[in-house]
C-alpha cells in the first residue's frame, strides 16, 4: 500500500491529466493506469468558453483523489496564493507545489519552494513539493513540514529518464521513512520501472502517457512497470558483480577435471 | 471604473467582487478568485470593494501535470 499524508493507495502511478488527445481518451487512459491520484490545474477562466465548468465534472466522474499544482508559478509569493485558490477549488488541502525558476529547464526553484512549502505547512496544507534530487533541499523542504518529497528524475515533458540515478539512491538512503515519488521526465515504461526498483514509493507521470501513440495502452504499460519494479524491489534484487558467476552447479559436472596447470 | 481582469483591461460598474463574478455568469460556477495577488474565499467576495485599477484573477480547474 502506498500511504501519502495518512490516505491509503493501491496503485503506485500518479497520472496527469494534461495534453491528451481528447477528454474521452484522458478518462480511458486513467482507468487503463490504475491511478487514484490525478493531478490537475488551475487557470484563467473565461466567461464566455467557461472552459473550467467541463473539465470539473470530468474530474468528478473519474472519482480520484485531485493533486492540484501551482505550475507556473515564479515566485513563493504566486505559489502561495495560487494554493490557497486551488484548496477552495478543489476541495483539498493536497497541493503539488512547483515554484519554477527557469523556463528551459522548468526547474524547480528551491528557495522559493521550501519559502513556500513553510508557509503553507503552517497553514495546514499538505505539500508534495516538486523538488530536485539535492539532498540539502529535501532536508528543508522536510524541515518545513513536507512528509512526502517529489524529485525530478530529468525536467519536466523531457522522457529523458534517471539523469542522476546516483543521487536518487542516496536521498531514497536518506530518507528511509518519507514517501519519495518520483516527478517528471519519465518517458518509458522501463524507467518507471528503474525507479520502483531502487525503492521509489511512486511515480508521477504525464508527458510519456498522454504524448504516446496511444495513450491508453502506453498507461496500461506504465501501470504494469510500476507494478514489476515495485515488485523486484520487494523480492529484492541481487547485486551486479564484476566476473561471471554459473548459475548451473559446477559439481557433478561430467568430464570434470580440476586443472592442475593453473 | 477599469480593472484588469484575468491580466486583460475590462470596464466594470460593480462595486463588489461578487458583484462582478455573478454579471460575469459565474454565480454557480465552480471558481476561485484573487486580488491585488492575494486569495479571495467565496464568502469573502460580497464584503470585497473593487476599485480602480484593481487587478483581479478569476480561476476554475484545468487539466494539470
Amino acid at each position: 500500500m502506498l500511504t501519502l499524508y495518512g490516505k491509503e493507495f493501491t496503485s503506485r502511478l500518479l497520472l496527469g491529466t494534461a495534453q491528451y488527445p481528447s477528454p474521452e481518451s484522458l478518462k480511458l487512459a486513467v482507468t487503463a493506469s490504475g491511478a487514484e491520484i490525478v493531478t490537475v490545474s488551475l487557470r484563467r477562466e473565461s466567461a464566455r468558453a467557461r472552459t473550467g465548468q467541463g473539465f470539473w465534472a470530468l474530474i468528478e466522474e473519474l472519482g480520484c483523489q485531485v493533486l492540484p499544482n501551482t505550475a507556473g508559478c515564479r515566485t513563493a509569493k504566486e505559489a502561495v496564493a495560487t494554493a490557497h485558490m486551488a484548496r477552495e477549488l478543489f476541495g483539498t488541502t493536497w497541493i503539488k507545489l512547483e515554484v519554477i525558476a527557469n523556463d528551459d529547464t522548468l526547474q524547480p526553484d528551491l528557495f522559493g519552494l521550501v519559502e513556500a512549502a513553510g508557509v503553507l505547512s503552517g497553514e495546514g496544507f499538505e505539500v508534495l513539493p516538486y523538488t530536485t534530487e539535492d539532498l540539502s533541499a529535501a532536508e528543508r523542504l522536510v524541515a518545513a513540514g513536507c512528509a512526502v518529497l517529489m524529485p525530478w528524475a530529468a525536467p519536466i515533458g523531457s522522457a529523458r529518464g534517471l539523469v542522476n540515478k546516483e543521487a536518487l539512491k542516496t536521498l531514497r538512503a536518506y530518507f528511509p521513512d518519507i514517501p519519495l515519488v518520483i516527478d517528471a521526465g519519465l518517458g518509458a515504461p522501463s524507467h518507471a520501472a528503474e525507479v520502483m526498483e531502487l525503492g521509489y514509493d511512486a511515480v508521477l507521470l504525464n508527458t510519456a502517457v498522454a504524448k504516446a501513440g496511444d495513450p491508453v495502452k502506453m498507461a496500461a504499460a506504465f501501470a504494469k512497470a510500476v507494478e514489476a519494479g515495485r515488485l523486484a524491489f520487494e523480492a529484492g534484487l541481487i547485486e551486479p558483480r564484476d566476473m561471471a558467476s554459473p548459475s548451473t552447479p559446477v559439481a557433478g559436472t561430467p568430464f570434470f577435471k580440476i586443472d592442475h596447470a593453473s | 471604473m477599469k480593472i484588469l481582469l484575468n491580466g486583460e483591461a475590462f470596464a466594470t460598474d460593480a462595486k463588489t467582487l461578487d458583484e462582478l463574478c455573478a454579471r460575469l455568469g459565474f454565480a454557480e460556477a465552480r471558481i476561485a478568485t484573487a486580488v491585488n495577488g492575494s486569495f479571495v474565499a467565496a464568502p469573502l467576495r460580497g464584503s470585497t470593494p473593487l476599485t480602480e485599477a484593481d487587478e483581479i484573477e478569476i480561476v476554475a480547474p484545468r487539466q494539470g501535470g
